[in-house]
């Protein structure tokens, strides 16, 4: 049994153990995960080049230039430029701000949607979760393509209805997860607790239930920002999704992969670099998220 | 001695003759045989020519089928050169004031399964065509408002009766979709029969049809035009990714696609086939158009019309979009090359077609501002989902409104939503739509600008009766020089003054095919010459 003496020192020695900067905590996580360190770079730069887009540039991304049509990659068009004579760099600049804007739109609206429906569901549970819960395995039966094609062919293409396709499918993915963590976290006493101080049910779980399964929605979150970002690349390549004079780089792909394969094969080479770039990069950020946020990770 | 001496030169320039004429070049006579392989881009929505307008159809379908008339297959560019497929002679001269034409019907013809064919089934066919019964549908019921009847007096004779003289007539009759039927067949199984089977006297017989793969036809040996067809049969291949279609002739697993091609693919397949390719190219009978819808806010007023037409470059988009799709020459509202078409001098004083651009689209700022959008306004357009050259062209209209402040978003949709939206949704601000025709028959191709309550294919939505009566006119004018004059006049209504709805560009045909392919003509249609008779394999 300790005596208060020890209590004290344990006390002291705590008290004593100086605390590292935010800079020391940010070099001790990108060595500990290098991988994780390089693709959250890689994010940074992506949203650096979306947010700056007008400054790093010089061309317009959507101006007809037909007398610099198919030019080559050169010192005054560093990827070259399309068929209708725009700057190709310029294209990427811009379209990682519809790759950003549909991806972060979707994934945030997706997750937070599914982090409701799938704390809702653990916390009613009974015959509600029960049907709820088969209505989403009839969501998640339809591999994510397929459902946001489906919604694309319903509501028609354009920006906000890419954002709502690809959420959709996205909700029952998220909700699937968070019931799980959900459904722990209803048995702990204290949520017994608030129901039997008469809390209604909004407040159990906004304030009891939903900040205890953070950790999965933030993991779901970050894992559904480079799977957004290739759906609607796929929409925008299959002409579904964004469409020109947008910049978007599946649109970009799309226009160029069919004809110019051969004959100027920068035209879809650069877009689909930076898609595989983007999704990369954010895969592994979602992982080193996942690795950290996890406990079970996180103690080993 | 002398003489001997002029003989002998005699002699020694005849021979030198003789082997110089030996060695020129001939024309290569056709050799039987072979079965040709071609790739098509679209789906087959039915076998019934009557009732489609697809070349998905035509291509596959078209080989089967005689017609009364035809464009000449060695002469397919010509407008107005037309011989007889199931009629013998030449095209009747019309009689009793140009409103009676009698056609001779050949009498050595016999359908696929072995019926004869009489004028009895030649009107039939045209009965179906121009006054079907009730429920039964006829895409091209309109190309034939000029006819009073059809009779068969005789199994050798068949009579058309006009309402009125008409330039339109003859071109009607040889349009590729007016595919000869038997009577037997439409009194014994009904007029949709013929949109799942097939029985007709054309080139070859129907040997099967795999939806989504293939249609496979087969020479008719007692086929009417004697010693044709060469093939001993074709496949025609689905292959809606132009990626596929362009990868199956590179790979000699298709020797042609008869649509055509865009610039860059036929200089790829040129650069990789070398001499083992051929390319035939064309103006073509088709245009892409913008339509404002006239019942949307400002497309109702003329004026912000006019500034639409009148931002678009055409003479330069001309010069660079000929490189990257498949349109080319500027024109008015009649196919380029036609007698009845504007000259450039012509076309020049019409808005959207002045020769300098930033004149035009100062004039365009000026509309705006008077129509009180000093700073342009905001629309869409709505195009659909086809590249070639739908999404091109859509592409460059918008970066073309945007010199006059416009912002344009694109909405585009695949083929069934965008017809769906254009005819009867009518939900869009301004449109891309199209005027494609098979035989040039200027006086009816431009029935797209005539009131949406007469026109069918009129999707902006607004009347007009003054072209209305100008259209009626034309049609009714036998003089050639007074119909080009109603035309101009009807052109400058359509396009400048109304600026109702008005072209970008017509089309233009590349068609590259492995050498091997002989006999085949391009037409300035896609629909037109596909009866592959004259076509033979040179192997």
């Amino acid at each position: 049994m300790a005596s208060p003496s020890d209590l004290a020192v344990s006390e002291m020695d705590f008290d004593t153990v100086p605390e590292r900067s935010w800079v020391d905590k940010i070099k001790d996580t990108a060595r500990k995960k290098p991988l994780g360190a390089v693709s959250a770079c890689a994010v940074l730069v992506m949203i650096l080049l979306a947010a700056f887009a007008n400054v790093i540039t010089f061309y317009d991304p959507v101006q007809n230039a037909f007398d610099s049509m198919h030019v080559a990659p050169s010192v005054t068009h560093w990827f070259g430029t399309d068929q209708f004579g725009r700057d190709i760099f310029t294209r990427i600049v811009f379209g990682a701000r519809t790759a950003l804007f549909v991806g972060f739109s979707a994934s945030i609206l997706g997750s937070t949607a599914g982090l409701i429906l799938g704390v809702g569901s653990a916390y009613f549970g009974g015959r509600f979760d029960l049907i709820f819960q088969r209505f989403m395995d009839i969501f998640i039966s339809f591999p994510l393509i397929i459902m946001a094609l489906s919604v694309v062919s319903i509501f028609g293409t354009g920006t906000q209805n890419v954002i709502f396709a690809i959420t959709i499918p996205l909700i029952p993915r998220c909700a699937r997860v968070v019931r799980s963590s959900a459904l722990s976290i209803r048995e702990i006493p204290y949520v017994d607790a608030a129901r039997a101080l008469g809390f209604a049910h909004v407040r159990i779980i906004s304030r009891h239930m939903i900040p205890n399964v953070m950790a999965p929605y933030l993991i779901m979150l970050t894992s559904f920002l480079g799977q957004a970002i290739l759906l609607e690349a796929s929409l925008s390549y299959l002409g579904l999704g964004v469409q020109e004079p947008t910049a978007a780089w599946g649109l970009m792909l799309q226009g160029g992969a069919e004809e110019y394969a051969e004959s100027a094969p920068w035209i879809p080479v650069f877009p689909g670099l930076a898609i595989t770039a983007a999704v990369f990069a954010f895969n592994l950020f979602g992982d080193a998220v996942r690795d950290t946020l996890d406990p079970r990770l996180r103690s080993e | 001695m002398r003489n001997t001496r002029m003989k002998t030169l005699l002699i020694a320039a005849a021979v030198l003759a003789l082997g110089l004429w030996s060695f020129a070049p001939v024309e290569a006579a056709p050799k039987k045989g072979g079965v040709l392989k071609f790739v098509v881009g679209s789906k087959i929505p039915s076998y019934d020519g009557h009732i489609e307008s697809t070349f998905g159809m035509i291509h596959p379908l078209r080989p089967f089928y005689s017609l009364l008339i035809r464009v000449n297959p060695d002469n397919p560019a010509s407008p107005t050169d037309f011989v007889c497929d199931v009629c013998e002679g030449g095209i009747p001269k019309p009689t009793e004031g140009h409103t009676k034409y009698a056609f001779k019907i050949r009498s050595d013809i016999t359908f696929h399964n072995g019926q004869k064919l009489t004028s009895a089934d030649v009107k039939a066919t045209y009965d179906k065509i121009i006054s079907p019964p009730k429920g039964i549908e006829s895409n091209r019921k309109a190309f034939f408002s000029m006819v009073k009847s059809v009779s068969a007096p005789d199994p050798k004779t068949l009579v058309f009766k006009l309402k009125y003289p008409t330039g339109a007539f003859v071109p009607a009759l040889a349009l590729p979709y007016n595919f000869i039927y038997s009577k037997a067949d439409l009194d014994k199984h009904g007029y949709k029969w013929h949109q799942k089977n097939v029985n007709g006297t054309g080139a070859f017989r129907f040997v099967q049809h795999q939806p989504g793969a293939f249609v496979e036809g087969k020479r008719y040996e007692k086929y009417h035009h004697k010693g044709k067809p060469y093939l001993d049969g074709y496949r025609a291949i689905s292959a809606p990714k132009m990626a596929i279609r362009l990868q199956a002739i590179r790979g000699d697993r298709a020797a042609i696609e008869f649509r055509g091609f865009p610039p860059k693919a036929r200089d790829d397949l040129k650069k990789a086939l070398g001499d083992k390719l051929t390319v035939q190219e064309s103006d073509w009978n088709c245009n892409l158009m913008v339509t404002p819808n006239h019942k949307r806010k400002p497309f109702d007023d003329a004026r912000v019309r006019r500034a639409l037409t009148l931002a678009i470059d055409r003479w330069g988009g001309s010069k660079y979009l000929s490189r990257i799709a498949i349109v080319k020459t500027v024109g008015g509202v009649v196919f380029p090359k036609h007698p009845l078409a504007a000259t450039k001098e012509e076309l020049t004083k019409i808005a959207g077609y002045w020769p300098d651009i930033n004149k035009s689209r100062a004039e365009a700022k000026r509309l705006l501002k008077e129509a009180g959008y000093p700073s342009g306004f905001e629309f869409t357009l709505h195009n659909r989902g086809v590249d070639q050259p739908y999404k091109v062209v859509g592409t460059w209209v918008i970066d073309q409104w945007r010199k006059i402040g416009l912002k344009v978003k694109q909405w585009v949709q695949p083929s069934g939503p965008f017809y769906a939206t254009l005819r009867k949704k009518k939900n869009f601000d301004v449109s891309i739509d199209f005027n494609c025709q098979s035989v040039i028959n200027p006086l009816v191709d431009v029935s797209k600008f005539i009131s949406d309550d007469r026109a069918g294919n009129q999707y902006a939505e607004y009347q007009d009766r003054q072209l209305d009566k100008w259209f009626d006119e034309m049609n009714r004018e036998p003089d050639v020089k007074k119909q080009r004059a109603i035309m101009r006049k009807y052109e400058k209504r359509a396009l400048d003054e109304m600026a109702h709805q008005f072209v970008t560009l017509w089309w233009y045909k590349i068609n590259p095919h492995r050498s091997y392919v002989k006999g085949w003509k391009i037409a300035p249609s896609h629909y037109l010459n596909q009866h592959l008779d004259n076509v033979w394999i040179d192997k």
